[in-house]
Order: C-alpha cells, then sequence, then structure tokens
C-alpha cells in the first residue's frame, strides 16, 4: 500500500444519467386515450377470452394477440389491500393510505389503486368501489386523471366471486 | 393506429451510483487525488495500471503498489471531433491508451491536442492535473494528457 | 465430434426454425411485447409446434436499452407463460441465451427450446447505455462511447501495419451489397469501397459506413435435440460444438488486433485443433477453420478482419451473406441473428457447414462461435 499520510478513498460516486423516448405502443397507447376520455379500456384474448386492464396487446397466458377491445366500467372490488404506514423516498400520498388491487366490473386481472374516502381501519377484501376521475377539462392520457377509487356504497361482493383474482 | 397516435414521454433514468472501492482501486484514487499514477505489481513481474486486484492475464493476486508515470507513450488513440455529453473535453480531443512509463499495461484517457495531425501511435503524453483543490480520488483528477514539452 | 466440458460427446441439437422481425431504424408504432409477437407466432408455425411443446425457453435482452426493470419479463407476454413453464434469461445477446438453452438441453430430460431476443435501440441514448457495461471506476466515467472504443482499435490495427482503412471500406462495402439479398436487412447499397472512403471520419480512423446502423428488431429460434429435430424439419442445422470466451474488461491489458477468444472459442466449438494461439496481426493461418458459411457478428467493419484472422478464414469461406451487423445490429439481437442466418444456410441448402460468432463487451471482448452443420457428426477434429 502506498505510504501517503492522507485519509484514503474508500468510495467512488458516479453520477448516472440516461433518457429514452417512452412509446406507449398500440395496446397501452389505446389504454391511455381511453383514460384520457374518462373510460378503462380492456382487451379481451381471443383464445381463453379473459379481459386484461391495462392491456398489454399480447394475452400474457396464451402469447397471442388481444384485439378485441371492451370499455369497463367505473365499479369493481378490492380483492385484497394494504394499508402503508411507511414513509418512503419520492411518497406523494400522506400516510397512512390504502393502496388495494382493484377488479373492476367486466376484467379478469386486477390492478393497483389508491383507496380514499374511507378510514383506513374500514377496508377491507370484498368491498365495492368506484373511480373517481378529475375534472373533465383535466383529463389527460395519463393515470392521474383517476384521482383515486371510493367505496361505491354497493353491498361487499362475496370472496367467491373473486377469490381466483387472489 | 397511425404513428401520430402512438403516445410518447420523455423518460429519465438518472441515478448515483456510490461503490467501495476495495483496498487496491482505492489506493490508486488516493494516488489520483494526492497527485501520483500508480501500478500494481503481480507476481509475474507486470504492473498493471489502472491497477487490478488480480493480474488480467495470470489472475494473480497483485502485491505492491509502485509510482508509475505521469509521462508515458499512446498505444493507440481514436479523435473525438464532436465530444459527446459528459466527456472528459467539450473541444475536440484524442482519446487514448497511454502506457504509463514503468506500466506493462495501457490505461484509458483523452489527449487534449489541436488536432489529430498532432496525434500518432507512439508520441509522448504527460498528465495534466487538476488543481490539487479539485482532485477528490477520480480518474479525471488527471483532466487530460497533452503532448510531452508541450506544457 | 466436438466435446462439451469434461470431454462428454455433444448430444446432437439443431436449429429446426428461425425468425426475425424486419430490421429497422425505428419502431415508430410498437412496444417490445408487439414487436417480438410475431416472431414468436412465426418461429412456431413454421414448424407447427406452439409454447406447449417447449421444454424450456431462454432470452437475451437488455433492461437499460429499454429503461425499465425486469423488461424481459413483460417480454413473455409474447410467448404466454402458462402453464408456468422452465424458463431463464441473460442480459446479454440471445446468442448467449441460446448456449444456455443448448447446455439444457444437453441434459436429456427435454427436446425442445425457444430462444429469442429482442431491443429497440432507437428509444435510448444508445452510445451512453453501452458506457454502462464499462469498468465502472476507470473508464466508465469518462463516457467512452463504443464507437470511440471501437475507433481505437481500428487504430491499432492500422498500426499493425496489415489493413487499412481501404479494407475496411471494402469490408463495409461487400456487406452492404450482399444486404440486398436480404429481406430483413436494414441497411443496404452498392457504393463501392472507393466512394465510402469519401464519407466523414465519425471517430477517426471510422467513417461513418464503418460503424452498424442503429436497429429495432427481434428474433428466435427454436432448437430440437436427436429425432426431434428430424421429425421436425427436413434438413436441421446440427450443432456440432459451441463455447464463449472472455478476455479481461481491462481495455489496456488487450491486443486489440487479434481475438484470441474468437480462437479458443473455435476450438471449444471442435473447428480447430486444440492448442497454438491467433494467427496474429494478418494473413490466413494454415491452420484455419474451413466452413462454406461464416456469419461473423462484427458490428464494426475492422472488427470483421480481426475475426477473420483469428479463426483463419479463406477466401472459399463465404463470409456474411446476410449483410452481417453493418447492414442491421439489433443491439441484443444481432448475435442471435448470426445463429439464425448460418443455420438457415444448411436448412436452404446452400451449405453443408457453417460457423455462427457472436461478441458482447467492447472491442470483441467476449466471443462466442458455434459450429453448425448438415449432418450432426460433423465435428472437425
Amino acid at each position: 500500500m502506498y505510504g501517503g499520510v492522507s485519509e484514503p478513498v474508500t468510495m467512488l460516486a458516479t453520477p448516472i444519467r440516461i433518457e429514452y423516448e417512452f412509446t406507449a405502443g398500440l395496446a397501452q397507447s389505446r389504454y391511455l386515450k381511453g383514460i384520457a376520455e374518462g373510460r378503462f379500456l380492456g382487451q379481451r384474448c381471443p383464445k381463453c377470452e379473459k379481459v386484461y386492464v391495462p392491456p398489454r396487446g399480447s394475452c400474457p397466458t396464451d402469447g397471442v394477440p388481444t384485439t378485441d377491445e371492451v370499455v369497463l366500467g367505473n365499479n369493481g372490488i378490492v380483492t385484497t389491500y394494504c394499508v402503508v404506514n411507511v414513509p418512503f423516498q419520492g411518497q406523494s400520498i400522506e400516510i397512512p393510505y390504502i393502496c388495494a388491487q382493484i377488479l373492476l366490473d367486466g376484467a379478469n386481472i386486477a390492478f393497483m389503486g389508491l383507496i380514499q374516502e374511507i378510514p383506513t381501519a374500514e377496508i377491507r377484501m370484498g368491498m365495492r368501489v368506484e373511480a373517481v376521475w378529475v375534472d373533465k377539462k383535466e383529463l389527460g392520457p395519463t393515470m392521474a386523471s383517476v384521482k383515486y377509487f371510493r367505496p361505491s356504497g354497493e353491498p361487499d361482493a362475496a370472496y367467491e366471486t373473486f377469490s381466483e383474482y387472489l | 393506429m397511425a404513428e401520430s397516435e402512438v403516445l410518447r414521454s420523455p423518460h429519465v433514468i438518472e441515478y448515483t451510483y456510490t461503490r467501495s472501492t476495495g483496498p487496491v482501486i482505492g489506493a490508486f484514487l488516493t494516488g489520483l487525488r494526492d497527485g501520483t499514477i500508480l501500478g500494481a505489481t503481480s507476481p509475474s513481474g507486470r504492473v498493471v495500471v489502472p491497477p487490478t486486484e488480480y493480474d488480467p492475464i495470470t489472475s494473480e493476486e497483485v502485491g505492491e503498489l509502485v509510482e508509475v508515470g505521469p509521462a508515458g507513450v499512446v498505444t493507440t488513440w481514436a479523435w473525438a471531433s464532436v465530444p459527446q455529453k459528459d466527456q472528459p473535453l467539450d473541444r475536440p480531443f484524442a482519446w487514448a491508451l497511454v502506457q504509463l512509463d514503468g506500466a506493462d499495461t495501457a490505461m484509458l484517457h483523452v489527449v487534449d491536442a489541436p488536432g489529430p495531425d498532432a496525434m500518432r501511435s507512439g508520441m509522448r503524453v504527460t498528465a495534466r492535473w487538476r488543481p490539487a483543490a479539485e482532485r477528490i480520488g477520480h480518474m479525471l483528477d488527471i483532466e487530460c494528457f497533452v503532448a510531452e514539452g508541450s506544457g | 465430434m466436438a466435446a462439451a466440458g469434461g470431454g462428454r460427446p455433444v448430444r446432437p441439437v439443431a436449429v429446426v426454425s428461425f425468425a426475425q422481425s424486419k430490421m429497422m431504424r425505428r419502431e415508430e408504432l410498437r412496444n417490445d411485447v408487439e414487436v417480438l409477437q410475431p416472431v414468436i407466432v412465426d418461429v412456431f408455425e413454421k414448424i407447427g409446434l406452439s409454447k406447449d411443446d417447449m421444454g424450456f425457453v431462454c432470452s437475451g435482452s437488455c433492461d437499460y436499452l429499454v429503461g425499465a426493470p425486469f423488461s424481459f419479463v413483460q417480454a413473455l407476454d409474447a410467448v404466454g407463460a402458462w402453464p408456468p413453464m422452465r424458463e431463464s434469461h441473460v442480459e446479454m445477446d440471445g446468442a448467449f441465451a441460446l448456449y444456455e438453452a443448448w447446455t439444457q438441453l444437453q441434459e436429456d430430460d427435454i427436446d425442445t427450446a425457444l430462444v429469442f431476443s429482442f431491443g429497440r435501440s432507437s428509444i435510448s441514448e444508445l452510445g451512453r447505455v453501452l458506457t454502462l457495461q464499462l469498468d465502472p471506476y476507470y473508464m466508465a466515467p469518462l463516457w467512452p462511447d463504443p464507437v470511440a472504443l471501437a475507433a481505437l482499435q481500428a487504430r491499432a490495427l492500422i498500426d499493425a501495419g496489415t489493413y487499412g482503412e481501404a479494407d475496411f471500406a471494402e469490408v463495409a462495402a461487400r456487406s452492404r451489397r450482399d444486404a440486398r439479398n436480404n429481406p430483413n436487412a436494414q441497411v443496404t447499397g452498392d457504393k463501392t469501397a472507393q466512394e465510402l472512403l469519401g464519407d466523414d471520419y465519425v471517430v477517426a480512423p471510422l467513417r461513418r459506413h464503418a460503424l452498424p446502423p442503429i436497429t429495432d428488431g427481434a428474433t428466435a429460434i427454436i432448437l430440437a435435440a436427436g429425432d426431434r429435430a428430424r421429425d421436425l424439419c427436413e434438413r436441421p442445422a446440427w450443432i456440432t460444438g459451441m463455447d464463449h470466451r472472455i478476455e479481461t474488461h481491462a481495455l489496456g491489458a488487450r491486443d486489440l488486433t487479434i481475438s484470441p477468444t474468437t480462437r479458443r472459442a473455435a476450438v471449444g466449438a471442435g473447428l480447430l485443433p486444440g492448442g497454438g494461439e491467433g494467427s496474429g496481426t494478418g494473413g490466413v493461418s494454415d491452420d484455419g477453420v474451413s466452413v462454406d458459411v461464416a456469419e461473423l457478428h462484427a458490428p464494426f467493419a475492422p472488427q470483421e478482419l480481426i475475426l477473420r484472422d483469428a479463426l483463419g478464414l479463406g477466401d472459399a469461406v463465404v463470409v456474411n451473406p446476410s449483410g452481417g451487423a453493418l447492414a442491421a445490429n439489433g443491439v441484443m439481437v444481432a448475435g442471435l441473428v448470426r445463429i439464425g442466418e448460418a443455420a438457415s444456410r444448411i436448412m436452404d441448402a446452400t451449405a453443408q457447414t457453417a460457423l455462427a460468432h457472436a461478441t458482447s463487451g467492447p472491442c470483441l471482448q467476449q466471443n462466442l462461435v458455434c459450429a453448425l452443420a448438415a449432418e450432426p457428426a460433423g465435428g472437425r477434429r
């Protein structure tokens, strides 16, 4: 080891920055345009007939193109959830908050969404929810167009109706 | 769907990687901060610059670090007529592999030269150091190399 | 017959199907899954199989190219990963995924494998992405782009005295002329080497023609073993050997004018007798690979010359009839395409023997050689 008297260097910091042009592709572009129009669009697999939302252009089970577009409603079921209590870097929502898997009526796959307008102690599996959109003039091809989901007031869904999606 | 309908958006990945150096790379970077270039001696006698923990050819663990350079020979070079983002110089320059005096391997760096006509393999170059206060333990503590004797 | 590690005989495995997308500068509409899907459909349709017939699936791709972690997981949507499959992935060119699949097939419990790779170089700052593969302490902080590194290698080759810019231009001219016969190639041309020498330097001594294009694309290959291969394909392209060798990542510790790892990989693949160093900086060794066709993954024109010398390819060998990486260079894709193109020459009966080469890392740091033949026992020892 070189006999220098200074404090040795033990770490090297290297900043990295890479810029990309993200392209949504065909299926996701259709989905985001639907969002900009205030509605959820899914795509159905011609083979297994499942409806995927957001659509990815291909059925992840069968590996075939999903081309049939399906308009889904605003309501769905909380299949499962968690209550976030831990602060983390980049957090934009005040804790505690509820993060849930939401199965829209007519869809065969749940997606993640924020639940608001309910005390965290009252969230439960099977609760029916509805989407809350931003004002019409603020709609855009971005998931920020959906503010959150809130209880719809409908009776809870029976466990058997969503258990296969857990 | 027409091309105009496909959605695009800019996307940036940005992160500062902070890596531990270990004793060999750490010693080299410490040397740079202190204005010295070090190489590692392998049991087979090869002096590896910049030093690796193991001889790159024989895989033997390296031993002592020794001072090399600060001048040496350009073993190959290329002319960057349009410097790219984050490259060491913002004016046209030469990339070079520089085999420093006392070293058996060459180090990648850049040569500040007036043009490609001033470059040739075999030419001698010497390190132009950043001011001591600006050196942090980084390859670019050497700002660049310049033709020996050119100051 | 070449030995696979430990001297055991190689289980006969063949390429039975190959598909690729039309290579292009920029895919305007589709994302990776949507580009890959028709290629997967095509590779299966050619032999009437489906994903349910595959014993193993392996892909090659690079998350940094997409700018998203685990992007290769999403890519499996194009295949359909249910029921759960035996699957693997390499953050490398698909050629190395094929090596893994071939290795898996050396065990007897599966008979078929799907290999695929994809990448859209157009969406990122490709030079910066590739810089991230370099030594993070000594090289990456200077942000040398791949053209700069290849240019250092080109200058070293010129200094060694055997090749010059005119030779680089000849490789480029020939490649793009030949690419006119390849409907999937991206860059074709009919300029002479002399005309190409009028191109501007990008990073001297490399002129524009000596560089690969930036390419978006995807490709897939199906491998099958023994009788399964014979059932699926009239003329399977048998893999008689495969090997992959790596040089040090310390660029200044390498002789950039030769490719000893390509030579060692050719020995390992059974295409050359063991022992002996590379032929050096020029000239054809008497001790050279003798095949009808060689598809060499040389993204930069001077690299083809280095690879030819390392393999000792004589004038009788047809090199890169597809146009090679100078005609289409899908990062993560072009190496697997070399295997597919070489295999295609056997499957379409224009060749009896072939060699496919793939590279990874700066300046031919890693090299894979795949030996192919119309007969399974076509070893060269």
